[in-house]
């Protein structure tokens, strides 16, 4: 009969295999807690507080908050459907909307602002009959009494042109992983295909949906070069916390910029947290 | 009453080749064939599922092939239940009847009818997922059955059973289809199935591919 033996060798190797994987992983939390301790310890509470009590830093906060909420319900408002239909629906140019949805991700943050500004003051093609052409920011400002660049709807519309493209991933990720059969037993049980969607796959896909406003909301507080070229960063207008940031490093004050990087920090956390629990309770 | 004449169906490389059977008005009959002879294809065709390329699909002396899925009225129950996740039993039973705007008093009366058949009284508040494979298999059948169907398509409903389970939920679908008179067409390749609850028997061929 063969005698039981215990391979220490192996201990030791599984001992060798959670220093490597901790170790690799470690390194990256580390560099991003490294990042966080060296900005609390280069401002102090009382820069931090006067930095946060002038009210164009106040003003930037509100519209910051104002602009990411409205970005990321938008975003997911219409992530929604974009990501129900690439999911369950093979057609003619799905491929080629599967990867116009992707150029907001990888267009450089600048070009975007740019192709922006571009839309909304370059006169249409073949508008010309009515004299100068059709402009759209003319338009919304003169007609509809809406003034869209170099305002706050600029802001959403900039923060909104690349969170709805990272919303977009994730609901399509969400759809494809609800299994299409229910909606298909739905159907036979007498469902539109609308009554299909709604009374079966969006109430599974209400996770999804959290965490696809989330990732908006987070893209959305971190968007600054769209904002820069088609917002502008006039304070008390446009000016959000990422502009802050880099209006008070160009006049030199950097103990301010760091303050309000802070905030944007503990922004950031303190609505994660928030949404990760709401998700959390949903899944309970 | 369901029949069909020359269906043929064709996914991708699979071809089912032209199939033709009726089954009359209350008649209980089984569906049977070797894995791969497209007996699941037939039954999603049947409740519009599954896109046809050829032949006709009547019910009730209808020709429902070109009809979508919610007007053909057949209660379709898939091999995987596909029951809805977050909805509970009740609703999992009530939901047909939803769909049509029935009365609360209609739609009390159905769900205490089926729960007394398939024997889900006390199940009724419970989530789906915590349901056992027979319980499951029950809710099933009677969301299929919630909302009075021309005919039950049954998709290998006892395959995931134990033996005790399996004896039984067949005794039940045989007194289902006594009870309602619903015209069932029942999916399996089991022939002791088969012999127990056929009034007609349908047998695919095999198919080889290479020939097609």
């Amino acid at each position: 009969m063969k005698t039981l033996r215990q391979d220490h060798a192996r201990k030791v190797r599984d001992g060798i295999f959670f220093l490597v994987m901790g170790g690799l992983s470690s390194s990256f939390i580390l560099l991003i807690v490294l990042l966080l301790i060296a900005d609390i310890t280069f401002t102090s509470f009382a820069e931090f507080r006067t930095a946060l009590s002038k009210p164009e830093i106040q003003s930037a906060f509100k519209l910051t908050m104002a602009s990411c909420t409205i970005a990321a319900i938008m975003s997911v408002w219409v992530a929604t459907p974009l990501g129900y239909i690439l999911s369950r629906y093979r057609f003619i140019g799905h491929r080629l909307i599967d990867t116009i949805v992707d150029i907001p991700i990888v267009l450089p943050p600048l070009v975007l602002g740019l192709s922006l500004l571009i839309l909304f003051h370059q006169p249409f093609p073949f508008s010309n009959w009515t004299g100068k052409g059709f402009i759209l920011d003319e338009f919304l400002r003169e007609t509809l009494n809406f003034p869209v660049s170099l305002s706050w709807p600029a802001v959403i519309l900039a923060q909104f042109t690349v969170s709805c493209a990272f919303a977009v991933r994730t609901m399509r990720v969400t759809f494809d992983q609800i299994d299409p059969r229910a909606e298909n037993v739905a159907r036979t049980l007498g469902c539109s295909r609308a009554e299909a969607f709604l009374r079966i796959a969006l109430p599974q896909a209400t996770r999804g949906m959290i965490t696809a406003g989330t990732i908006a909301w987070a893209r959305a507080l971190g968007e600054f070069g769209p904002i820069l070229v088609f917002a502008g960063s006039t304070r008390f207008r446009t000016e959000v916390l990422s502009t802050s940031v880099f209006l008070e490093l160009s006049i030199g004050q950097l103990d301010a910029a760091v303050a309000v990087s802070l905030l944007m920090v503990a922004m950031a956390v303190i609505v994660l947290v928030i949404l990760r629990a709401i998700g959390a309770g949903l899944n309970g | 009453m369901i029949e069909v004449q020359n269906l043929t169906v064709r996914q991708g490389s699979f071809t089912l080749p032209k199939v033709s059977f009726r089954v009359q008005r209350g008649q209980y009959a089984v569906l049977m064939g070797k894995s791969g002879t497209g007996k699941t294809t037939i039954l999603e065709a049947i409740c519009g599922l599954r896109k046809i390329s050829g032949g006709s699909i009547r019910i009730d002396d209808v020709d429902v092939t070109h009809w979508s899925p919610p007007d053909r009225n057949t209660g379709y129950m898939p091999q995987d239940l596909a029951l809805f996740p977050t909805l509970n039993v009740r609703e999992n039973l009530e939901f047909a009847l939803d769909i049509r705007w029935s009365s609360r008093r209609k739609k009390a009366e159905k769900v205490a009818f089926l729960a007394n058949m398939l024997g889900l009284e006390h199940l009724l508040k419970r989530r789906v997922q915590g349901l056992s494979g027979g319980e499951a298999q029950r809710v099933a059948l009677g969301r299929a059955l919630s909302f009075e169907p021309s005919a039950l398509l049954l998709d290998e409903p006892l395959s995931a059973l134990d033996a005790i389970t399996h004896s039984s939920s067949q005794k039940l679908l045989k007194d289902i289809n006594r009870q309602t008179g619903v015209t069932v067409l029942h999916v399996t390749h089991n022939q002791d199935e088969a012999d127990a609850l056929a009034d007609v028997c349908i047998r695919l061929p095999e198919i080889n591919q290479s020939e097609l």
